[in-house]
């Protein structure tokens, strides 16, 4: 099951038993794991197309120990592969060339809260949602919000530069991230940004975020929390077309007004979540809008009839409001669970993730429409309609070879249809290795080079994360992939 | 990979494949496993003991001590059920995984032996319970003291033990007890083997609150363990003798509902149509009969309740049973019930849904990872200053009770139960 990218230099190291020794030593014998039938927990992620198991686990407990653990690898020249909460979607901590997973799972309490200052500092591997519930009493909230955000951890979200729905209004997580502790490869422990708003000089800890763990392991982050609004009015709006409903996000947006999120789940996707959870979305709608506006008390009604307003005139047939703040959050629950209610109705699926121009919106779903219809793979949308980010979702059957083989020409067929349409290859989900041989179509080699040159400063010997991100120097190759097992 | 595991790969799988499958490995359920909190490892998470099972299924390792190790670890508690968006029956595959481990991994016989004392000597008979304890009523204080060089496990049980036990004979149950006024309801009470032991007044005043409410409670002589601590360790066919046991047992033509006021049993009464599924003939019985139980709570939230006429003036935290809140969805219930006696001001507690490791004979088997989730739980309780925790399940009755009382506590610890026959003007000494 080898899916060598070329990025494990000759000069990989190996894991020797005294190395294993040594970095018991260092995190405790129960925190380190070698056996095959155990380090094949930390084979994938959430996208399961590709695995390959690592050569050892790690769970370090603190800086001083992460440190240790990437002093001992350096020494040893051995890989390393950060991981967070393992919620990827693009396969981002797959250890394709092997080495050693170092997860931040233990890592994982709030160290400070200064609401004064609208800030917490916590670990990395402090779960999304926890510092959310650690502030909302005092009416604050951490913005960004992707579906995962009860599993996934702020190390990772930093190291995907994660987004949610309500993106479109409260900017992605390099927009909440003051600063960041790091460890480099060899050990060295870093503070880049801090806790001040603006610094002179270069912002390191911005050019962390969405590194995807190859310039080193993010320890700890000072997080802004962002003041809850006042009220909200969240909108649910029926459609018998897709056009219809992708017209009523640009004429939103056109007319100047800034939902705090705006999502579409298309026909499938209501299916799949309305087995799951009877929310009572009407089954035959070809699609439903999220619309979700927050603020002042003041105003906020008057906004929300301009808004029903505009759904109506481009042929919405029902709007419903959410009465309380019960079904709004039930409401919600519905919108972040629908990946997870796939499962329900097909043994596998992958999530793709694209963006388009919002005006190109009813142009890629036509086209994703017909991609799946040519190779016979059902696909269901449901996604940030407000900033163009896409999120087609392949159904199929990972036993079935043939099908594993159309899912992947499907996947990469429209993906570059959003680069033709004047996209990316990905929105939020980050590139991994899923995407690696995308990169190359996205930049040209200069623009590569560039990263690469500055990904070297942090990491000369490329150990940390090899083979994601950047396609090999030599060009892009091509990613063998192992037909998977089975699904688990 | 050695001989044995080759070996043990060999035997055909009867994990369902199906339920399997259902798993799209997005790691949603991590962050509400106990274990994995702890312990940060994914061996030890809903998503990689599921993993574990599929490799094994696969036939890519065997059932060996390092990968059992991850299952025993498992609290059962179903909270990933609640986390998972794709509807995984988490708690069926861990069965399922379990029954196989005992027929395919010879386990050291320091641990059969404990599996044959509590499991299968002791909890399910209330009778060999009464006379395992009865050297506690006597000696008391003593043998409690000599608990501290007994072997480990026992020690551990006759710690969770109630500091008192309540005398029997004052809450005994006649085999009817009639309804107060108008008899509204006909009910059937499970009274459990562990509950008819120690939990005595639990029961009493489950009967009782209900004879206020216009039931007459029928408790049927003939109903045995429930079959929760053999579904749950590997033994399921033994669990399912028992089921069909309380299959006769109980009159389920006569009665409009079987109370029970255990989480963990209740919870497996409702699996029984599950359990008995490949049975065409008790099958279909099974079926009725996990349609017809209820929680205790769950039935007085659906009838209309005669009002609490006396206060219960005290704060008091709620904690959520696993195999109530996770295993059958009831959280409202009993808070909704709570908050409306009199005078009493119920307070939530953080975390809430986490396990406290009870988790049936777990606290035994497992004490170390027990002992952590006790701390965390007890510090939870201590946080919010409530005089009384109110849970409705006798394993997390005794395991918070202990944790409490090894931290000096005053904190009184009851089933809801007690506290509405309170509100209803029955005196609990
Ligand atoms: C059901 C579902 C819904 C999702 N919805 C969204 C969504 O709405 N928006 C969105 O943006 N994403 C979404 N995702 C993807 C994923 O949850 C995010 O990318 C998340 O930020 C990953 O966090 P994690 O802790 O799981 O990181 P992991 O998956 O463990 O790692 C992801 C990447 O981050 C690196 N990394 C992790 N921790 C560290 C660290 N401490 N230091 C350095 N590098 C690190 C890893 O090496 C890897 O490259 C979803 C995933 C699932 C399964
Ligand atoms: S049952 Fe409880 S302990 Fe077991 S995997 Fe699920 S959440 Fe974890
Ligand atoms: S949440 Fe459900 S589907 Fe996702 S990994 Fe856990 S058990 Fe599997």
């Amino acid at each position: 099951m080898s899916s060598q990218q070329g990025a494990a230099s000759a000069t990989q190291g190996r894991v020797t038993p005294r190395l294993v020794e040594e970095l018991r030593r260092v995190v405790g014998e129960e925190n380190v794991f070698v056996e095959p039938s155990e380090v094949l927990a930390w084979e994938c992620d959430g996208y399961t197309l590709e695995r390959h198991p690592p050569e050892a686990v790690v769970l370090p407990a603190s800086t001083e120990e992460v440190s240790r653990v990437m002093r001992l690898l350096h020494q040893a020249q051995v890989p390393v592969i950060p991981r967070g909460a393992g919620t990827s979607l693009s396969g981002a901590t797959v250890p394709v060339g092997g080495g050693v997973v170092v997860s931040l799972s233990r890592m994982n309490r709030i160290l400070k809260i200064d609401l004064e200052n609208r800030r917490a500092v916590v670990e990395a591997g402090v779960v999304n949602l926890w510092v959310t519930r650690a502030v909302e009493n005092d009416g604050f909230f951490f913005a960004p919000d992707p579906s995962s955000q009860g599993a996934c951890t702020i190390g990772g979200n930093v190291a995907t530069n994660s987004g949610g729905p309500h993106t479109l209004k409260y900017g992605v997580t390099i927009n909440h991230i003051l600063g960041v502790e790091m460890v480099l490869a060899d050990g060295t422990v870093v503070e880049l940004g801090g806790d001040v708003e603006e610094r002179p000089g270069y912002d390191l800890a911005g050019f962390v975020i969405g590194s995807e763990g190859t310039l080193g392991i993010v320890t700890k982050a000072v997080v802004r929390l962002t003041r809850a609004p006042q009220t909200y009015r969240t909108l649910l709006a029926v459609f018998d077309t897709i056009d219809a409903a992708t017209r009523t996000v640009s004429e939103v947006i056109r007319q100047g007004i800034i939902p705090a999120a705006v999502e579409m789940m298309d026909n499938l996707i209501i299916q799949a979540v309305e087995e799951a959870f009877h929310f009572g979305f009407p089954k035959d709608a070809a699609a439903v809008l999220i619309i979700e506006l927050d603020g002042l008390q003041a105003g906020i009604d008057e906004l929300s009839r301009r808004v029903q307003a505009i759904c109506a005139q481009e042929g919405a047939r029902e709007i419903r409001a959410a009465r309380d703040e019960k079904e709004r959050q039930e409401l919600w629950k519905a919108r972040k669970r629908a990946f997870g209610a796939i499962g329900r109705i097909s043994p596998s699926y992958v999530t793709q993730d694209g963006v388009v121009p919002r005006t190109k919106l009813p142009d890629i779903l036509r086209i994703i429409a017909e991609v799946g219809r040519r190779h016979g793979i059902p696909i269901a949308n449901v996604f940030h309609a407000g900033d163009g980010n896409i999120h087609p979702i392949l159904l199929f059957d990972d036993q079935n070879p043939d099908e594993v083989e159309r899912v992947l020409a499907a996947s990469d067929e429209i993906l570059t249809a959003c680069i033709e349409l004047g996209g990316s290859v990905t929105g939020e989900h980050g590139i991994g290795i899923e995407k690696v041989k995308h990169v190359a179509a996205m930049y040209t080699q200069d623009d590569l080079d560039v990263m690469t040159g500055l990904r070297e400063v942090f990491d000369p010997g490329r150990r940390l994360n090899p083979g994601k991100i950047f396609p090999s120097s030599k060009g892009c190759i091509e990613v063998k992939r192992p037909r998977p097992k089975a699904s688990a | 990979m050695s001989t044995a595991q080759s070996q043990a790969t060999a035997t055909q799988s009867s994990i369902p494949l199906d339920d399997l499958r259902t798993c799209i490995h997005c790691g949603l359920c991590t962050s509400a496993c106990p274990t994995y909190l702890k312990l940060g490892s994914e061996l030890d998470s809903p998503r990689g003991r599921i993993y574990l099972m599929s490799a094994v299924q696969q036939g890519r390792i065997g059932w060996t001590g390092e990968v059992v190790k991850h299952l025993d670890l498992c609290l059962e508690c179903r909270a990933c059920e609640t986390a998972c968006p794709s509807g995984v029956p988490y708690g069926r595959l861990l069965e399922a995984a379990r029954d196989e481990i005992a027929k395919a991994y010879p386990r050291p016989w320091r641990e059969r032996l404990l599996l044959k004392v509590f499991r299968d000597t002791l909890f399910p008979y209330p009778a060999r319970l009464r006379l395992a304890l009865w050297p506690v009523r006597i000696a008391g204080g003593l043998i409690r003291k000599l608990s501290g060089i007994l072997p480990d496990e026992l020690g551990r049980m006759l710690e969770l033990l109630p500091q008192e036990l309540p005398d029997e004979r004052r809450y005994r149950l006649p085999p009817v007890v009639p309804a107060a006024g108008e008899r509204r309801y006909r009910v059937a009470l499970l009274t459990g083997c562990v509950g008819s032991v120690l939990f005595a007044r639990a029961n009493w005043a489950t009967a009782r609150v209900l004879a206020h409410n216009g039931c007459e409670v029928v408790i049927p002589q003939d109903q045995g363990c429930c079959g929760a601590l053999h579904l749950h360790t590997g033994a399921s066919e033994t669990a399912r003798e028992f089921a069909r046991r309380n299959l006769k047992a109980f009159p389920l033509d006569d009665v409009d509902a079987i109370i029970v006021n255990a989480a963990g049993c209740g919870s497996t009464l409702k699996e029984y149509g599950d359990m008995l599924a490949g049975d065409p003939a008790a099958g279909p019985v099974a079926e009725r009969l996990s349609a017809k139980t209820k929680d205790i709570s769950e039935f007085l939230s659906q009838i209309d309740l005669k009002p609490m006429t006396h206060p219960v003036p005290k704060t008091v935290a709620y904690h959520d049973a696993c195999h109530l809140a996770h295993g059958q969805g009831i959280r409202k219930e009993p808070r909704e019930l709570l908050a409306q006696v009199p005078g009493l001001r119920l307070v939530e507690l953080r975390d809430a849904e986490i396990c406290c490791g009870s988790a049936g004979i777990y606290n035994i088997l497992q004490p170390e990872m027990a002992e952590r989730l006790l701390d965390d739980k007890v510090d939870a309780i201590l946080a919010t200053g409530a005089e009384v925790v109110a849970t409705g399940n006798p394993g997390c009755l005794m395991q918070i009770a202990k944790g409490l009382a090894g931290r000096g506590g005053k904190v009184q610890v009851v089933h809801p139960i007690e506290i509405l026959a309170q509100a209803y003007g029955e005196a609990l000494p």
